[in-house]
């Protein structure tokens, strides 16, 4: 009985008795949860696009956030280190596109998954080759980036909202709804969702998948920097992101790989679920439990939407 | 045309395989063979790479200035692990058929994972002040070395100063004391002790796991520590654990002066981290270049390009305490070699020079390294020494050492050592007996 009550019942009267922190803990979950959905962008980009389940979307994030940091570290100012930073990651796209992609088109998706592996280690050893395994410090107020805390008092206690969660809270805003314009209302766009549709009817239409990959590995790498940029913010840039860059699988899984909103409504409700269980139900078990929670959460849903929550439902004939 | 590709294959494999283990400088006739485990790469290079430059460059400065040890070069060699204990198996079997006279594993897990294989290969495990707590033992585990304190000895002092800083060790009763932890081998490692303290002593201790791949994401574990919170917080942290820790303490105003660490955070966890000022830790050794031997190493082997550590580097808090660990190396070497009286010494010998070990002032001094250190006499039944540590301070720039030697609790450490070392001896059952002799020291 006394186990019963403890994961039934007495988290509820935590809640309760001390709102501020319930409130508290779905803002750490939310700020978490649209990193997460950031970093699943990425994957979903490349996935809609070329059907590339890309493994190397961490690595991507941990890559950026260096090369940003490494040539203002060189001497360069921020603003130009961030253009510079956004050419690299182009030249990335079109030098993945020439040697990964083309070369392997019409390849079973295991290949090119497996390719993407290629993609990771190469980039790890690249980037620990250019600016050393040391972890950075992301340059925070020089890409003008707020730095400090608003104390809210409320329910009794207080809510702190770190200014630079509040900052990656409206970037990751501005990001999603320009990306949903992009691919809406844009040419390269329509292009895009054309080929995600079909590779073969879209090149019917002269479309060029090429372009197109390069279009959208770029693009994924502008989101990889954006990420890399608030992980950094909140931590370091170093090589461990690319771990927590995996929790976007489950988000993936959750929301579907397909989906924008997926990845959005999945990052958050993996974001703020892993922090509600980690917090209140986690003690109960030991704590630690974030690593794994978030694949419970995925899994759960999945058992009623095998699809994910705004994946594609796949009927195949057989 | 198959046949040209097996051949391809064939040369590629092997370059492949040279380059994965890149050769030690020539493991030539008149050198002893030290391979070095390090992590440049990974979650852990914060860590990894100050300690790994340390210890190279301390060795390589022998190898310059006196042309190794007793005259035979150091044949220095680096495996990267990453810290991780499967790639630290593989390390180890790539360098135990070039007769190491002992590793250096740099890992609480892979050091666990030797401990069984040492005795056999005659090769000895040296965790300077990680690893197995119970290894102290010599009597039991004559293979290996965990010097200058354990971990347990680490906890203990860290409780003794928490009962200073709190009018007395009985004032801890019915205080709350957090333990941030990295929740692996090595941070797992105190809990026993902890546990059995906080039941001795009246305090309530509260458990906040940080799994390896939530080291950058702590906001869940700070803000249970928001919740309970404890009067004191004690971490076990590596790698990118340490700055976001410090980071994520901050954020919640937690007051930093109440934060002790063991002996793990360096520079880059706390510098540039506005509010990290007032955070401590353990330590037992000097820090900076002020000592002729670490002006031999920028002279001998940084200015040469010898080193792969940036000038400005040398010295900071891990690449001195990688120093450390290169001077129980050498004097591990040194020893074995006045022992035996053999230039060339291999694995058992260096057991036999690592267990009489004596380290005083006057061999500091002797070895360019003056009060860099407290004493250090290790013997055939104590291969740890226990030694004391002290507190130092982050003051926004530099750490400051704020408190004398603080003295662990051996009526609390020994018992549960030795109860440890028996543990471990029913668990591994057939685990051997010691059948090494002790030299006279």
């Amino acid at each position: 009985m006394d186990i019963l009550f403890k994961v039934l019942i007495d988290p509820f009267l935590q809640m309760g008795a001390m709102p501020d922190l319930f409130v508290q803990t779905i803002w750490d979950g939310f700020v978490t949860g649209v990193l997460y959905a950031l970093i699943a962008l990425g994957f979903v980009l490349i996935f809609k696009a070329s059907g590339v389940f890309n493994f190397a979307q961490g690595i991507m994030v941990v890559f950026a956030g260096l090369t940003l940091v490494g040539l203002y570290e060189m001497g360069l100012p921020a603003p130009l280190a961030v253009l510079v930073t956004l050419g690299v990651m182009f030249v990335l796209a079109v030098a993945i596109e020439r040697v990964v992609l083309r070369p392997l088109v019409n390849q079973p998706d295991i290949i090119l998954f497996m390719a993407t592996f290629g993609i990771t280690y190469f980039l790890i050893g690249l980037g620990e080759l250019i600016f050393g395994g040391n972890p950075k410090q992301m340059i925070t107020d020089q890409l003008f980036l707020p730095r400090g805390a608003i104390e809210v008092k409320m329910l009794g206690g207080f809510v702190q909202f770190q200014k630079i969660d509040i900052a990656a809270a409206v970037i990751a805003v501005v990001m999603i709804v320009a990306l949903a314009v992009f691919f809406q209302k844009t040419r390269i766009g329509r292009a895009l969702r054309a080929v995600a549709d079909s590779h073969k009817a879209a090149l019917s239409v002269g479309i060029s998948l090429n372009q197109i990959w390069v279009i959208v590995w770029f693009t994924a790498g502008i989101v990889a920097l954006v990420t890399g940029i608030m992980w950094g913010a909140r931590s370091d840039v170093s090589f461990g992101l690319q771990v927590i860059a995996l929790k976007a699988l489950p988000v993936l899984i959750l929301g579907g790989f397909t989906s924008v909103p997926g990845a959005i409504v999945g990052g958050l409700i993996i974001g703020i679920g892993e922090k509600l269980g980690e917090f209140y139900w986690g003690p109960l078990v030991g704590g630690g439990i974030e690593s794994w929670l978030a694949y419970c959460i995925a899994l759960g849903f999945l058992l009623f939407r095998p699809q994910g929550l705004f994946g594609d439902k796949i009927i195949e004939r057989i | 045309m198959s046949k040209r590709l097996t051949v391809l294959g064939l040369a590629a494999s092997i370059l492949a395989s040279s380059l994965m283990m890149a050769a030690p400088e020539a493991v030539a006739q008149e050198s002893v063979y030290v391979p070095l485990f390090t992590y440049r790469t990974g979650p852990f290079a914060g860590s990894g790479i100050p300690i790994a430059d340390g210890m190279h460059d301390y060795l390589q400065m022998l190898n310059e200035r006196d042309g190794g040890i007793g005259g035979v070069k150091i044949a220095l060699d680096e495996c990267e692990t990453g810290y991780d204990t499967k790639k630290g198996l593989e390390c180890y079997d790539a360098v135990k058929p070039k007769n190491p006279v002992m590793v250096n594993p740099w890992s609480t897990g892979i050091s666990l994972s030797l401990i069984p294989k040492a005795s056999v290969d005659k090769i000895p495990v040296l965790s300077m002040a990680y690893g197995l707590s119970a290894s102290a033992r010599g009597d039991i585990f004559p293979w290996v070395f965990n010097p200058p304190a354990t971990y347990w000895d680490g906890l203990a002092m860290i409780i003794r100063y928490l009962g200073t800083e709190s009018g007395g060790l009985d004032k801890l009763k019915g205080k709350k004391i957090g333990y941030l932890y990295f929740d692996g081998g090595f941070g797992k490692e105190p809990i026993p002790l902890f546990e059995q303290m906080a039941k001795d002593m009246g305090f309530e201790l509260k458990l906040y796991p940080v799994p390896p791949g939530e080291m950058q994401n702590q906001s869940s574990q700070w803000l249970s520590v928001r919740r309970d919170r404890p009067d004191f917080m004690v971490m076990y942290g590596w790698g990118a654990m340490n700055p976001t820790a410090v980071k994520e303490a901050v954020k919640i105003n937690y007051p930093m002066d109440k934060f002790v660490s063991i002996w793990w955070p360096g520079e880059n966890d706390v510098n540039g981290t506005e509010g990290a000022k007032g955070f401590k830790m353990l330590n037992w050794h000097g820090i900076g270049t002020d000592y002729p031997a670490l002006k031999d190493i920028q002279k001998l082997v940084v200015d040469k390009g010898l080193s792969k550590s940036p000038k400005e580097k040398v010295g900071e808090l891990l690449y001195n305490r990688g120093v450390y660990n290169a001077v129980l190396i050498a004097e591990g070497i040194a020893q074995a070699q006045k022992i035996t009286g053999k230039k060339v010494v291999d694995g058992s010998d260096v057991r036999r020079g690592l267990e009489n070990i004596t380290l005083d002032e006057a061999r500091f001094k002797a070895i360019g390294l003056p009060a860099f250190a407290g004493n250090l006499q290790l013997t055939c039944k104590d291969h740890n020494g226990h030694r004391s540590a002290f507190i130092q301070q982050w003051d926004g720039a530099k750490w400051v050492k704020i408190t004398d030697f603080i003295e662990p609790m051996p009526e609390k450490v020994k018992p549960a050592l030795d109860e440890a070392a028996r543990e471990y001896g029913e668990k591994n059952a057939g685990w051997p007996k010691r059948s090494e002799a002790c030299d006279k020291s």
